[in-house]
């Protein structure tokens, strides 16, 4: 295949790699239907590209499916993150009864975060990885059109300018009206949904605090440390018998500060964003359950409406008949999403704190070699020699 | 080589009170007073134990110990007090002398000094000391009886010394110049030690944070409520230890604090030597210029341009007889002089000798024990690594169960 940017011109990359290498190098999440996989996304290979007008990264989105809505077993293209963001706000507006997994934050302060620095690009495609895996994983958003396209059209660009002009081949593009309608009360299993998002996604912001408020504290630790180090190697210069055991010891010190540096790294890269991904997610949930509570208060209005105005009529009118399909459409969609959602948070949170326990427990047993090593060098035994 | 005193006697510091009294200006006063505890070492074929003889004593008694010990055994590294007030502290620990953490790391330090002089092989048999550790009454009275504060060095004569000493052995130069450094780099260390253990202390605490979180946030979940629980309470484990944890290194602190105080008792020796050398140059210097004068006086030529030798050419030379007075005087000063140069030189000679081999068996001391205290500063550190290996263990298979 040819690669080549959303603009068209070609890029210069490595071919794609065989099928079943791909295969290797693809995560695979827990089967959780029990179905046979038919589609494997992977976002990798961030390139950066400097043009007259603007400098921006791509990444390379592979697919290997044998799906018959795709022409290809395989795909292999670049995306932008604005092609991402596209994909979302499309997902939305065609599937407003689903949850759309969320995006990383669109806007960086510049000076502040560097956009391009490897850490930031890093932790940037893997959310967007994540991103697409969980629309693959969905029986429903996995199918849409949008995506497909995005997976799979050379030039997306010219993709998006046809808009909304482009007929929908899965099935009637289904648009909601937000009347204003207000609803009385919601009921009582999405009421409980929604006081559960609040207090989950207050949680979360807690944890995220204290993660942060922990990273301060050790990198201020390793400060500390760095200058602790190099004082015994200074006392070790003025010693003679002592000198090996004082530089021992600083050297030591110093391999625990690499450690440390690499523990706040890991937990800056790899488990605060995880952790504001879940915050949005929840925010945008949040939505939908405020749009199902819409499409139920214009159902229930209609209803009330037709109520009022006919008595004894026993057929009811077709356009109230479809504002309740609608509504139990959205309910039974939001359930189903729900109960989807619940089993990969709880995955994703025990995989997320259960590498955090790792990465201390690293740190730990880094530290612990060091340590170790240097007390035949501090006892310094002569028969052991 | 007779056996040295703390091998003949067990000595403790074993308790601190606080006691209320009245000082000698008659105003009331809070201070702490320390129980010295001693006992003779049986020989085994006895078996039974003898009975512990005890004794109060404050810190100042301490101190004037020590003052007596330095001055009357300048030629030895006088092992130095636990220091006066706390220094070096970190903001969980109490600069308070009251504080009873102080007060134990104190009681700690005051019984390593004493068993430090104990084990001394020329400082164990000084009586002054004996009696400080069997006798409670009427001590000071007999330390200031032996007059040891006349035979003090003044700082000034001493700092005077310093600049101005032309030829000490070069062996005291290097070894003062060593206890200059080993004190800035030990003094540098103790400093930045105290804001590792600060920040330290700030990562565990924070820790404990989770704790609660994690509790709230069980409240709410159904299958990972009690995998999240129990991850919490391991959170709040780790967030405790760390107490523990920096209060065994205290004691490494206060390990490298006695170093840091006894290389200011290495520069005291330094500093004495220093004295006595100029001390000698200027008796040399003064005995040659006396022994100038009686030539010129009785050869009558006038070497070197002296006020006096100008007036007496002004206003006429004094009597043969004047003359003659004046050069029996020298002789008499001169020979006093060399007798007491030579006693002088002697006396350097011993000096250096002696606080040389005592600056030998210090630094055997010195290695041995820093070395230790490096031991076993590594062995705490294995031991937090693996409290914590320990920890985020648990907290994992919490989480896994999730």
């Amino acid at each position: 295949q040819d690669l080549s940017l959303p603009n068209g011109t070609p890029v210069d990359t490595s071919s794609p790699a065989s099928s079943s290498s791909l295969l290797n190098r693809l995560q695979l999440d827990d089967d959780l239907d029990g179905e046979t996989r038919d589609l494997f996304v992977t976002v990798d290979d961030p390139k950066k590209h400097v043009c007259t007008m603007e400098t921006y990264i791509t990444y390379r989105v592979t697919t290997k499916t044998t799906r018959a809505e795709f022409d290809l077993p395989e795909y292999s293209i670049r995306r932008r993150y604005q092609d991402f963001d596209w994909l979302r706000n499309k997902l939305e507006e065609s599937q407003p009864t689903h949850l759309i997994p969320p995006l990383p934050e669109k806007f960086v302060v510049k000076g502040v975060v560097d956009r391009f620095s490897e850490e930031f690009v890093e932790t940037r495609r893997k959310a967007l990885d994540k991103f697409l895996k969980r629309i693959t994983d969905h029986p429903v958003l996995s199918f849409n059109e949008h995506f497909n396209v995005f997976l799979t059209a050379k030039d997306l660009s010219a993709y998006k300018k046809q808009g909304m002009a482009l007929l929908s081949k899965m099935g009637e593009s289904v648009k909601y009206v937000t009347g204003g309608y207000k609803l009385r009360s919601r009921p009582l299993e999405f009421a409980a949904i929604g006081e559960y998002l609040d207090t989950f996604s207050l949680k979360l912001g807690t944890i995220d605090r204290i993660a942060q408020r922990i990273i301060k504290e050790q990198l201020e630790y390793l400060v500390e440390l760095r200058e602790y180090g190099p004082v015994y190697s200074t006392w070790g210069g003025l010693e003679v018998e002592l000198s090996e055991p004082l530089e021992g010891v600083s050297a030591c010190i110093g391999n625990c500060c690499t450690a440390l540096e690499e523990l706040s790294e890991d937990m800056t890269e790899d488990f605060l964003p995880v952790l504001r991904e879940y915050i949005l997610y929840s925010e945008s949930m949040k939505n939908v359950l405020k749009k199902r509570d819409q499409v139920q208060a214009e159902y229930e209005a209609k209803l009330e409406a037709v109520a009022l105005k006919k008595e004894d009529r026993p057929k009811v009118p077709t356009d109230v008949e479809k504002c309740q399909d609608r509504v139990e459409c959205f309910n039974a969609d939001l359930k189903a999403d729900m109960e989807r959602w619940q089993n990969n948070k709880r995955q994703d949170f025990r995989h997320l704190l259960m590498g955090m326990a790792d990465k201390n427990i690293q740190y730990y047993e880094k530290c612990l070699t060091a340590w170790e090593s240097i007390i035949p060098l501090l006892q310094d035994k002569p028969e052991a020699k | 080589m007779e056996d040295c005193l703390a091998k003949k006697m067990e000595i403790t510091v074993s308790e601190a009170e606080k006691r209320t009294g009245r000082n000698a200006m008659n105003m009331q006063e809070t201070y702490t007073a320390y129980l010295i505890e001693t006992r003779a070492v049986e020989s085994q074929s006895e078996g039974q134990c003898a009975p512990v003889d005890s004794l109060w004593r404050r810190y100042s008694e301490f101190e004037l110990l020590r003052n007596y010990l330095s001055v009357t055994y300048p030629h030895i590294v006088v092992p130095p007090l636990p220091e006066k007030r706390a220094d070096f502290v970190w903001h969980k620990l109490s600069a308070d002398n009251m504080d009873p953490d102080f007060v134990e790391r104190r009681r700690i330090g005051l019984e390593n000094f004493l068993l430090r002089v104990a084990s001394h092989p020329v400082l164990c048999q000084d009586k002054i000391f004996y009696s400080f550790l069997t006798q409670e009454g009427g001590w000071k009275d007999m330390v200031n009886e032996t007059g040891f504060q006349l035979k003090a060095d003044s700082r000034l004569k001493a700092l005077n010394a310093t600049f101005r000493v032309k030829n000490p052995d070069k062996r005291f130069t290097e070894l003062k110049h060593y206890s200059d450094e080993l004190q800035s780099v030990i003094s540098h260390l103790l400093r930045v030690r105290a804001r590792v253990a600060d920040r330290l202390y700030g990562v565990y605490k924070v820790h404990g944070n989770y704790g609660r979180v994690f509790s709230e946030w069980s409240a709410i979940e159904k299958e990972m409520g009690d995998g999240l629980q129990s991850a919490g309470h391991h959170m709040d484990v780790y967030a405790a230890s760390i107490d523990d944890i920096l209060e065994e290194e205290e004691h490494y602190a206060d390990q490298l604090k006695e170093y840091l105080f006894y290389a200011e008792a290495l520069r005291a020796v330094c500093r004495k030597h220093e004295l006595m050398q100029y001390d000698l140059e200027m008796a040399a210097q003064d005995l040659t210029s006396k022994k100038q004068q009686c030539e010129e006086l009785a050869t009558g030529t006038v070497r070197t341009f002296s006020l006096k030798g100008m007036t007496s050419k002004l206003f006429g030379q004094e009597t043969p007889e004047q003359r003659e007075a004046k050069i029996k005087v020298l002789e008499e000063q001169i020979q006093e002089g060399e007798e007491q140069l030579k006693s002088k030189n002697l006396e350097g000679r011993d000096f250096v000798k002696s606080a040389w081999a005592d600056i030998e068996r210090f630094k055997e001391q010195k290695n041995h024990d820093l070395k230790e205290a490096l031991i076993s500063y590594a062995v705490m550190q294995i031991s937090m690594c693996k409290k914590g290996i320990q920890v985020w263990t648990n907290a994992k298979e919490c989480f896994s169960k999730m």
